[in-house]
């Protein structure tokens, strides 16, 4: 048994695009990929904290715009040499509609 | 899966066949099983760095490049002590010394080269060893645990290395050379004596123009002496034979492939002799050069690796090598051609008690060859000249003083990598020291710039510590194995130059990126944050109102319209014409920052009001309350035009500058282009408005107006150009716009038009713009075109265009689901 939140429709974010979502007090990015993936991330880098919902979306990762670092989106990693982990959020998308599990 | 792949063996793991494999890897990670076969027992090694290991600066363990682990993790069967000694090209299988055997669909052929040795009575004699391989420098630091004389035959770089080497054990050593000076392949006389000096102080000992006759055994069988032609002999514990190497081509010669001074390749690294087998390193022989040194080796991979992979696009078309000597204390760089001849003239400058001397040879207005000894901290800035042919007549003057002279603030009175301790920073954007530079080019095995700044991020942000960089790489591996600029790669996504891209997109008519992609074979499904917003750029110009704008291709400040702060809020920048406001736009200005809360409001560089901190919801109401249009401060976009108050006010002034600079901006605003793009108007040549440092500056004299292009008061200050003297108004903006619309066509994404204009040379400007009225005009007409068909983006965006980017979603609330 999960809580999941109802936050949008994966039309709501562009292909190879992000939005952000805030909940809790938290803010957090939603990543959608051309292949329509959704991937949900907290919205700080591990570097210095700079939104990741404002990089751009190659593939599965999203380069932050304030340092280029290269962040994988299916779990948070930073891609070498750089070091360190975003949060990541489980997400679905069920016929078009997104869910983040609660926290 | 039923897929079988092919056999590639590869005889030979040293540098240039493992960096073959990495490059294929990265191409084709499944597209073989692949074979290795290695003489020596060690896995691949940076082979360069057993100088430092000889002079005890580094340890075996520490050179190694790629551990077995490497090998094991994709999958190669690793060989190592085995000596492969036939080839059977009818059954396509090698054969090991030990009976081990292989099949192969590909055979790659990286035998490297064997020292040469001096054909002198006593030549097998124990004691007696070549500088090649971890085995020789073993023997050679043996000997000197117990013996006291070395002798090194041959005064080249791998020999001036060694001796250097053996010192620091402790040995007494005599270097034997043939010539009249000191590496004579890669130094000219002056340099050669001035090194020779610096050597004998660190107590080396010199014979030249001496002749080996015979290596005569002690009692015990080993070496223990010398002799010479001339009668005279020294004592020798240890004899160094580094008279030169001769490449590797016995095994290649036994399966008759063609050899000649190396095995024959093409273009495409394949042996002329059999398709199936590719050669390249020191054992190759590419339009009749073997080369010697890295940098050469890793472009053969890279081309080599297309062709393995199936690609079959890349061609090598031979190298420009430098020299470096990597004998601590020694600074000596060579390139090119620098003894000169017919036809090329010399540019000398010599201080002999400071120990400094610099030849650099010109050829038709180009550097062909250059010799620095004593201060080599523009080696690579000249090697760069070299290698691009890059017209000099502008720079001639001050060529011999080095890049510095010609403008650079950022690293001023700390620009000698040599003279900085570990501690000092490098890169003042991500505080990288060179001590962390030193250490990852050591552990990583790195050996090109853009290694060091993907493992270190030295050099990655403004790029002004570049040629720092480039020393230290020097000075750690003795040399700079990036990739010749002229063929670099956009990214690594494709294997196309930027100029092939845009070219492509032109001729083929591409109008969109997945199509662009597809048709040039992109590597990546969608790219990278590199080449994307750079094809969005290309295609944008190249078919302006055909390409459609991919937002999710532009960095976040040109898909906000606004620029991201570091605590990711945005800033807001409103057009002031020509620097020029009123009362009633300023009340504008401060009503907003008061409604907003802005937290600070400031006076540009660019003469005009920023307001920074702003939240990104906000930019659209905000950007509806100013009803101002958008100054473009965060795009590759045309920026300010900057004017001083000209003759409107000034007692001095010639010409109306302030009206000028608006008609300007006012024309060009929504211009985007490869950079950004700044202007400036002067109304007399006392200058205030700065037109000296801009992309296209304006000086108003009492008979017309003088435009001058290609200036930049960035990172690198660089005096803009004399174009040509005008009359009218509407001659500033045909010329102006012309040179601009040139720049948007040709130019390569994030080429500053001082860039571009040093790349094409001022000429090819001239012709263009100045020889070629119709063309002038065409041009002129074009960017009219172009800007027809843009809008202002503030106004789209106020009136409800991308409103997604702006708006966060709204989450509903919590629901249970099972
Ligand atoms: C705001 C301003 C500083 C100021 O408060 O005065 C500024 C601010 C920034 N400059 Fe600048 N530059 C500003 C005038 C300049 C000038 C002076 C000028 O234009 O007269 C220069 C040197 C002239 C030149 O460009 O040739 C200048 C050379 C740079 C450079 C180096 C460019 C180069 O080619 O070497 C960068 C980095 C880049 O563009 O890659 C840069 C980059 C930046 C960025 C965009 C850094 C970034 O990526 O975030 C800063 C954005 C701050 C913001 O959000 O507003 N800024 N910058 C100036 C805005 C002028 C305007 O009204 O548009
Ligand atoms: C001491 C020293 C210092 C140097 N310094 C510099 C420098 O500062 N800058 C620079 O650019 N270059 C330098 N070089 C040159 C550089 O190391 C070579 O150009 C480079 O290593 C050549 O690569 P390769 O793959 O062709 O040959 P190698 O690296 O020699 O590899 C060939 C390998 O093949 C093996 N092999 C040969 N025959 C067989 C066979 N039949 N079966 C199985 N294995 C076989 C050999 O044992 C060897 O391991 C230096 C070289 C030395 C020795
Ligand atoms: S505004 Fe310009 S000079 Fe100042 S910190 Fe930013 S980029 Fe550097
Ligand atoms: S904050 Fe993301 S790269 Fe620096």
């Amino acid at each position: 048994m999960s809580n999941w939140i109802h936050v949008g429709h994966l039309t709501d974010i562009p292909a190879q695009g992000a939005r952000v979502v805030e909940h809790d007090g938290r803010r957090i990015a939603l990543f959608r990929t051309a292949e329509d993936e959704v991937y949900a991330l907290l919205d700080r880098c591990p570097h210095k904290g700079g939104p990741l919902s404002q990089g751009i979306v190659c593939g599965k990762r999203v380069t932050c715009p304030m340092h280029n670092w290269s962040i994988e989106l299916a779990d948070g990693q930073a891609i070498a040499p750089d070091v360190g982990q975003a949060h990541t959020l489980a997400v679905k998308v069920e016929a078009d509609a997104i869910y983040i599990e609660a926290a | 899966m039923a897929h079988t792949a092919m056999k590639l063996v590869l005889v030979g793991n040293g540098m240039a066949g493992i960096r073959t494999l990495e490059e294929l890897l990265k191409l084709a990670p499944d597209l073989y099983d692949i074979t290795v076969f290695g003489e020596e027992p060690h896995p691949n090694y940076n082979r360069i760095l057993l100088s430092p290991v000889l002079a005890g600066e580094q340890t075996v363990d520490e050179i190694v490049l790629n551990s077995r682990a490497w090998y094991a993790e994709h999958g190669i069967t690793l060989h190592t002590g085995k000596r492969v000694v036939k080839i059977d090209r009818a059954r396509r299988q090698v054969e090991a010394d030990d009976g081990t055997r292989a099949d192969y669909d590909r055979l790659l052929i990286a035998t490297g080269s064997k020292p040469f040795i001096l054909p002198v009575p006593g030549a097998d004699l124990p004691g007696v060893v070549g500088f090649r391989d971890i085995a020789d420098v073993e023997a050679m630091l043996a000997a000197a645990a117990s013996y006291q004389h070395a002798v090194v035959i041959g005064g080249g770089l791998l020999g001036l290395e060694a001796a250097n080497g053996l010192i620091k054990q402790g040995m007494a050593v005599t270097v034997v050379h043939l010539a009249p000076w000191l590496m004579e392949r890669q130094l000219d006389e002056p340099a050669a004596r001035l090194m020779q000096k610096n050597l004998e102080a660190k107590g080396m000992k010199f014979l030249l123009q001496k002749q080996t006759a015979e290596l005569v055994a002690g009692a015990s069988g080993r070496v223990a002496a010398i002799k010479f032609k001339d009668g005279d002999s020294l004592p020798a514990d240890l004899v160094v034979m580094a008279a030169g190497i001769r490449p590797n081509t016995a095994l290649a010669e036994s399966a008759s492939l063609y050899c000649n001074r190396g095995i024959a390749v093409t273009d495409t690294l394949q042996t002329v002799t059999d398709a199936r087998i590719y050669a390249l390193g020191e054992c190759a022989n590419h339009r009749g050069i073997a080369y010697g040194l890295v940098a050469p080796l890793f472009e053969q991979a890279r081309v080599c690796a297309n062709h393995l992979a199936e690609l079959g696009y890349g061609r090598y078309s031979g190298s420009v090598t430098s020299t470096k000597l990597k004998v601590t204390g020694i600074d000596l760089f060579s390139a090119g051609d620098f003894v000169g001849g017919e036809g090329t003239d010399a540019i000398t400058y010599a201080d002999p008690i400071a120990g400094v001397y610099k030849k650099l040879v010109l050829k038709d207005d180009k550097l062909v060859g250059a010799v620095l000894y004593g201060d080599t901290v523009d080696g690579t800035w000249y090697f760069q000249l070299l290698r691009e042919g890059r017209a000099l007549s502008d720079l001639r003057d001050h060529l011999m003083f080095g890049q510095d002279h010609c403008g650079n603030l950022g690293h001023q009175g700390q620009n000698r990598a040599a003279a900085m301790t570990d501690e000092m920073e490098v890169c003042g954007c991500n505080g990288v020291c060179k001590g962390d530079i030193v250490k990852a080019i050591k552990n990583h095995g790195l050996f090109t710039l853009e290694d060091v700044r993907k493992h270190t991020k030295a050099s990655a942000s403004c790029g002004s510590c570049t040629g720092l960089v480039e020393q230290i790489l020097m000075a750690t591996v003795g040399g700079d194995y990036s990739a010749t600029p002229k063929d670099k790669a956009m990214c690594g996504c494709t294997d196309h130059t930027h100029l092939e891209v845009r070219a492509a997109i032109r001729d083929q008519h591409l109008t969109g990126i997945p199509e662009a992609m597809a048709f040039l074979d992109w590597r990546t499904p969608n790219g990278c944050p590199s080449c994307r917003p750079a094809l969005n750029y290309y295609l944008l110009s190249s078919w302006p109102g055909e390409a459609v704008d991919d937002p999710q291709s532009r960095f976040i400040n040109e898909r906000a319209h606004a620029n991201i702060q570091k605590d990711g809020t945005f800033s807001v920048v409103p057009r002031m014409w020509g620097g020029i406001t009123t009362p009633a736009e300023l009340i504008k200005i401060a009503t907003v920052a008061e409604k907003y809360a802005v937290p600070t409001v400031k006076v540009t560089g660019g003469q005009r009001i920023d307001l920074l901190g702003i939240k990104k919801a906000d930019l659209p109401a905000i950007w509806r309350d100013l009803d101002m249009p958008s100054g473009h401060a965060y795009g590759k976009a045309m920026r300010t035009v900057k004017t001083c108050v000209g003759n409107e006010w000034c007692r001095f002034g010639t010409q109306a500058s302030m009206a000028m600079g608006i008609k300007l901006e006012k024309a060009l605003y929504k211009m985007w282009a490869p950079h950004k793009v700044k202007l400036a108007v002067s109304g007399c040549p006392r200058n205030c408005a700065e037109v000296a440092i801009k992309d296209v500056g304006i000086i108003g004299v009492d008979s017309g107006w003088e435009i001058y292009v290609a200036g930049n008061g960035g990172i690198k200050t660089e005096v803009a150009q004399f174009l040509i003297k005008v009359k009218t108004d509407e001659d500033v903006l045909e010329y102006s716009g012309a040179f601009l619309q040139l720049y948007r066509e040709e130019a390569i994404y994030l080429e500053r038009t001082v860039h571009y204009v040093a790349r094409v040379g001022l000429d090819y400007v001239k012709q263009k713009i100045l020889d070629d009225a119709d063309y002038r005009r065409e041009l002129y007409q074009r960017l009219l075109f172009a800007l027809q068909v843009e809008q202002d983006p503030w106004l789209e965006r106020v009136q409800g265009k991308d409103a997604h980017e702006f708006k966060p979603l709204q989450s509903a609330a919590v629901m249970a689901v099972a």
